[in-house]
């Protein structure tokens, strides 16, 4: 069964090949079917490779398939190979299946579009491109991948954009994950310098016997380049940016897999950062943890439906970081797919109300669109919970068990996790108060419901003397984004399709449920532990915090995602609407932070969250585009010895030629 | 007799100072003529060092390839001219520098 | 005296000893540019099929067909080399993988020159007699194992591209790129003659075997002779590569000269000079590598960060792959200073593989510059996407794999340079060419995002019916051939390299003394 591996990638191949070539004619639906189909079976070769597996003994759970020499080159040669193993197996299964949903999802959110071919024929290779970085057996073959996810991640951010001033979006992406590739690369040269190989079964032998100044090396160009990929500090800015893109886009790339690609690496070669010095671990968890307090005080000031989500994710990629970072190579793959599941849910959820709400993605346009969209709320709900920490659901026991590990590596780094958690669950709960709870805002023109809106608009005459000129600025960015911007009108919201409320519900199930793979209630329902530890043994860490510990930690970390909960409740549902009794007893009476919370929330506190985003904004942006002026201007300078004048050019090569034979004879002779 | 007295070096030093006025008329020229006349001085300076070292070696390939040379630069003046000329038919009385279109 | 003692006297004169057979591929360039001279002139000027072209490109074919036959001939006999005409050339793998290189380049450019001639309504035949010259000329430097033999052949080569440079006569731009080439051209091989008599006066030999066995068993009293010597044929071969600060009439000369011609000249003039400074260089003068490996270096450093930069703010198209030509040549030059057999094989495989690429670069921009050759400015190719769909799509395929995209020639061609120069332990090196592949990966984008600027596939069912303001591209046969090809040869270069990576590592330049 294991020798069908090679099926894996080749059906989203073979479907992209078809469209390529045929998928003008199929049309709407057919293309979008068949790249469904393509991916589906994608997901069924997977599973029968994923049975395979299982049916091997644990320790000789590692296949290898050589499809051909890729690069024959000196000493070493680099096949075109797939290495079949516990962790390349568990990516490919939710890659594959959250990409099926999301396909199903795209053929009703695309429906009508003028690119819909177009927009299948990218994603397909997408998911090829994805396979491939994760089966790859070399970092060769993993770098191809790497380099075709970004490739239409940049083609699909860029999709709707129509003239080049907004492709900046698509730029933006492209630089920081040029960095990131750059680390990659080197990093790459370095480890096959080092080990003479760099098929992962070598690295994986041979990283116990690197000194440790090289592995320290090798590890942090793969920080740079993971950090690219996955959003990470201080390469993160692109990630908001890249909502622009179709909804789906944002689920598939943007949510669950892409993004992962950074802790894939790194859980791949947990050896190497094993034998780097101690602090490179510390490292990547700060680095880890900043990013996810940053993106998380961040995504509270935000309006926009998908960048409350995109800065959320770069928050939850921070806790993977931080779970590397920690030695919970296993935790971070848990989250990495309990995340997949509730954020694509959550994405997809966001795009059914983008949907039917005409392309309106302002939340304060939303409101009360529960009653009109039983299914996206409903499913939404359990998204919100599961990522707020809210036990049973997925992302409780995910998170839960990074900020264990987390604890372990340092209080610290567990109590910024945990403020981190407080502010994930508050700024979630706000954007489901104001998009499904509270009053409607979207049934009278928008002049008349949310007039801060229309100001910022430029729909209604700026009055008064606040200054919200970065508002403005930042929504003109967004008026470059056709798909970001509602009607004035009055809008008439409605349920998807059930083409797209189908995902929805499979996902908010998975996201429901997911937790039992890893269940810390005893040791044999760890299941993805057991899968997972013959390929992180090097680098996984061994708690040895009592159960009093873990139980203390689990307690706290539900009180904090209930104060978040609670807080913006109070905030956002409460003061909205009055007649909702789900403000339960307690806080309208003895909770006296409730108002003190509130004016921190509206004043100082909202304050600081706009200063966050907006250094994001200004600084970190700027750093970016930074680099291009910098190239500009000392350009310039070159430029200007290109006279065009063929003296001034004989007297530039004479110079040239007098400088070598100087330095040559200076060196030769005289030293 | 004189000439015999006169050492290689001296002939390498007279051949490097036309090279290198070659080099400068080049350089400072702008008629393209002129300009071309400077580099078949330059040819002509390695020729002058390309016998000496043959005479001080001994060896008859150093005068042979003065044959050589001269013919390469027979074809030079050949199609340099052509070109010159042509360049020249656009624009009467062009000098090098006004050849600056392309730049930056 | 009789006859018959003046008969015996002249077999006594030494005659050198020629294997004609070893010499096939350059007499079939030689004797088919011959030949192209009374043909051309025996058809009339305008004809429906383009002879000329025709018997061009059979004229590289045969020459690649001899290639492979003495190729053939040199892995059957055992010795993997062997040189002819008193040891003044060197027929070796090396030599015979650059003739196949320099005959596709040759190929690609007829192809393109072909529709180019007669969009620009321009005589036919001497381009293509020029290219075969020059391509002669390639040869000569690619087989070279003298000194003196390798000036002729740089000359031989530089003279017919100084005229093609002029080729469009009408073109005030044309004219000036080829008066620039010309005067710097002929200044820079002054300079590199001159370093060849310095190193005749400090070995006494210009035979690449004599230098090398005389550097190897003397000890020179005085350095310096030779140490300018070789400065002075760096300096050469590094103008004809367009190596910084020896680049300046790159950009210039390749934005004037007519696009086909710039594929010839980005490809065949770059694969001699190569050639000869990898033979001359790396090979002969391996005793000194520790005095020449640093200027290399520094040379292989600017011009791959200079290319880059200066390309990215350029707003020709043509100049801005001008200056990526450059950036590419740092590449090249980068694997030439480690020295190493590795080093000889990257850029091997990249000048095969470059050749392709550019071939298909600007057989694109060739089309695109449309009728007079010159909307070559970047908002010309704004929304060419849309009109275009094929040969924008073709032309993005060429510039990421330029760019070094996996998949595509380009990818292994710079993979092999850095390899090779981590391997040699210049691990400073091997960063500025990553970090040069990166800056350089915004120019090819911006190309590439500009012609997809604005389009849909609702813009182009919309845009059909009412009449385009900009008709259609028309695209000759030349060109599709030569486009189709050299797509074909880039994906497949990129997939399956074993075949070419096999022969480039097989063609190391050897020196062999004569009658061995």
């Amino acid at each position: 069964m294991l020798e069908l591996t090679w099926l894996i990638p080749a059906l989203p191949l073979a479907g992209f090949v078809v469209l390529l070539v045929a998928g003008r004619r199929l049309g709407e639906p057919l293309a979008g079917w068949l790249a469904t189909a393509a991916v589906g079976g994608s997901f069924v070769a997977t599973a029968v490779v994923f049975l395979g597996l299982v049916a091997e003994p644990a320790a000789e759970r590692r296949f290898g398939q050589v499809l051909f020499e890729w690069v024959p080159a000196g000493g070493f040669s680099v096949d075109l190979g797939f290495l079949v193993d516990p962790l390349s197996v568990a990516m490919c299964l939710f890659v594959t299946f959250c990409a099926t949903l999301i396909h199903l999802y795209a053929i009703g959110y695309m429906h009508g579009d003028p690119n819909f071919t177009k927009f299948f024929v990218y994603l397909n290779l997408f998911v090829f491109s994805m396979l491939m970085l994760v089966l790859g057996d070399n970092m060769l073959v993993t770098f191809l991948g790497w380099e075709g996810v970004g490739a239409c991640s940049y083609f699909l951010i860029s999709f709707w954009h129509t003239s080049d001033a907004n492709a900046s979006a698509g730029k933006k992406a492209f630089v920081t994950n040029r960095v990131g590739d750059w680390g990659y690369m080197v990093a790459m040269f370095l480890t096959f310098t080092a080990l003479g190989s760099i098929r992962y079964v070598d690295i994986a032998d041979g990283a116990a016997g690197l000194t440790a100044t090289t592995a320290t090396a090798v590890a942090l160009l793969l920080l740079v380049g993971a950090a690219g990929k996955s959003a990470q500090i201080p390469l993160f800015v692109w990630l908001p940016d890249a909502m622009a893109g179709p909804t789906p886009v944002s689920a598939l790339i943007h949510a669950a897999t892409m993004v992962t690609s950074g802790v894939y690496l790194f859980t791949r070669m947990n050896g190497v950062v094993a034998a780097a010095h101690p602090w490179v671990s510390t490292v990547i968890a700060v680095i880890g943890v900043a990013t996810a307090l940053v993106a998380a005080s961040i995504a509270v000031a935000q309006n926009d439906i998908k960048k409350v989500l995109a800065y959320s994710t770069i928050s939850q990629l921070g806790y993977m970081f931080l779970a590397i970072g920690s030695g919970a190579y296993v935790a971070a793959i848990f989250h990495m797919i309990t995340h997949a599941f509730f954020k694509a849910l959550l994405f997809l959820g966001a795009g059914s109300v983008i949907h039917g709400m005409a392309d309106e993605q302002d939340m304060r346009r939303m409101g009360a669109l529960r009653k009109l969209m039983p299914v996206t709320a409903v499913t939404y709900i359990v998204g919100w919970l599961a990522i707020a920490g809210v036990p049973p659901f997925s992302g409780f026991w995910s998170k839960d068990e990074i900020l264990l590990f987390a604890w372990e590596k340092s209080p610290v780094l567990w109590f910024v996790g945990l403020v981190t958690a407080l502010l994930t669950a508050f700024y979630m709960s706000r954007q489901v108060f104001l998009t499904f709870f509270g009053e409607a805002r979207w049934d009278e023109p928008l002049e008349d419901a949310v007039p801060e809106l229309a100001v910022e608009r430029g729909l209604l005459p700026y009055e008064g003397e606040n200054e919200i000129d970065d508002d403005i600025e930042q929504v003109y960015e967004l008026d470059h984004l056709p798909h970001g911007v509602g009607p004035k009108e009055a809008i008439h919201p409605h349920e998807s399709p059930w083409l797209m409320t189908l995902p929805l519900v499979v996902l908010a199930v998975m996201a429901a449920v997911s937790e039992i793979i890893q269940l810390p209630v005893t040791n044999t329902t760890k299941y993805l532990e057991h899968w997972l530890y013959p390929v992180v043994e090097q680098g996984e860490h061994h708690l040895t915090a009592s159960t009093a510990t873990k139980w203390g930690l689990a307690v706290v970390a539900i009180v904090a995602g209930a104060v978040g909960i609670l807080g913006a409740a109070s905030i956002y549902l409460k003061r909205r609407l009055d007649e909702q009794p789900a403000a339960p007893e307690v806080l309208r009476n003895g909770w006296y932070y409730d108002s003190g919370l509130a004016a921190f929330m509206g004043g100082p506190g909202r304050a600081a969250f706009e200063a966050v985003a907006w250094f994001d904004r200004t600084i970190i942006d700027g750093a970016v585009n930074g680099v291009a002026t910098v190239v500009r201007v000392a350009s310039g300078g070159l430029q200007r010895t290109q006279t065009g004048f063929v003296r001034a050019y004989a007297g530039i090569v004479t110079a040239g030629a007098v400088l070598v034979v100087f330095v040559l004879i200076l060196r030769g002779v005289v030293l | 007799m004189i000439v015999g007295a006169v050492s290689a070096h001296l002939y390498l030093s007279l051949s490097a100072l036309l090279f290198g006025l070659g080099a400068i008329g080049v350089m400072v020229r702008r008629n393209p003529l002129v300009m071309f006349m400077s580099i078949e001085l330059m040819l002509n300076a390695v020729n002058l060092t390309f016998v000496t070292f043959a005479r001080e070696l001994d060896d008859l390939a150093g005068q042979v390839v003065v044959l050589f040379v001269l013919v390469v630069a027979a074809a030079e003046v050949v199609v340099g001219l052509g070109i010159i000329v042509s360049v020249l038919r656009q624009r009467p009385g062009a000098t090098a520098d006004d050849a600056s279109l392309l730049r930056g | 005296m009789s006859v018959a003692s003046l008969l015996a006297a002249a077999d006594t004169v030494p005659a050198p000893d020629v294997e004609w057979s070893a010499l096939s591929p350059f007499l079939v360039v030689v004797v088919g540019a011959c030949l192209l001279l009374p043909i051309a002139g025996l058809l009339p000027r305008r004809t429906r099929v383009a002879w000329s072209a025709l018997f061009t490109i059979a004229v590289a074919l045969g020459a690649i067909g001899a290639s492979a036959w003495v190729w053939h001939d040199l892995s059957r006999v055992g010795p993997t080399e062997r040189t002819t005409v008193a040891g003044a050339y060197a027929v070796d793998k090396f030599s015979l993988f650059l003739i196949v290189v320099i005959c596709v380049g040759v190929i690609l450019a007829t192809l393109l020159t072909e529709g180019y001639l007669r969009r620009e309504d321009l005589p036919g035949a001497e381009a293509y007699l020029l290219y075969l010259a020059s391509a002669s000329g390639a040869i000569i430097m690619v087989t070279a194992a003298d000194l003196i033999v390798l000036f002729i052949g740089l000359e031989v080569l530089s003279i017919a591209a100084y005229v093609l440079a002029g080729l469009h006569r009408r073109r005030l731009r044309s004219g000036e790129a080829a008066l620039k080439y010309f005067v710097l051209g002929g200044f820079s091989s002054a300079f590199f003659l001159y370093g060849v008599a310095l190193i005749y006066g400090a070995t006494g030999t210009t035979n690449l075997v004599g230098i090398a066995e005389y550097l190897a068993t003397h000890r020179l009293l005085d350095e310096g002779l030779l140490l300018a010597g070789i400065g002075l044929l760096i300096v050469g071969f590094a103008f004809k590569v367009g190596g910084v600060p020896f680049h300046v009439w790159t950009p210039d000369v390749y934005q004037g000269s007519p696009s086909p011609v710039v594929a010839f000249m980005a490809s065949v003039v770059k694969a001699a000079a190569f050639a000869g400074m990898l033979r001359v260089v790396v090979v002969a003068l391996s005793t000194h590598r520790l005095d020449w490996q640093p200027i290399l270096y520094a040379i292989a450093v600017l011009s791959m960060i200079v290319g880059a930069v200066l390309a990215v703010v350029q707003s020709d198209v043509k100049r801005m792959l001008a200056y990526s030509s450059i950036n590419h040549a740092g590449f090249m030059l980068a694997a030439v200073s480690t020295g190493a057999d590795e080093g000889i094989a990257a850029v091997l495989f990249y000048l095969a593989a470059y050749t392709v690429l550019i071939g298909g670069t600007f057989g694109i921009v060739t089309l695109f510059g449309r009728r007079g050759d010159g909307h070559h400015d970047i908002d010309d190719y704004r929304g060419l996407a849309r009109r275009e769909p094929f040969l924008a799509l073709a032309l993005t395929i060429f510039l990421l794999a330029q760019a070094g995209t996996p998949l595509t020639a380009g990818f292994l061609a710079k993979f092999y340079v850095i390899q090779a120069v981590v391997d040699a332990g210049s691990w400073w090196l091997g960063l500025v060419a990553m970090l040069a592949a990166t800056i350089s990966a915004f120019l090819y984008l911006r190309i590439v995002l500009t012609m997809y600027a604005g389009v849909t596939d609702a813009d182009v069912e919309v845009a059909e019916p009412t009449a385009e303001p900009v008709r259609r591209i028309h695209v000759p046969l030349g060109a599709k051939v030569a486009i189709a090809a050299a797509l074909v040869l880039t994906i497949a270069i990129g997939v399956v390299p074993d075949p070419l990576t096999h022969a480039s590592r097989t063609a190391r330049p050897e020196l062999v003394a004569p009658g061995d």
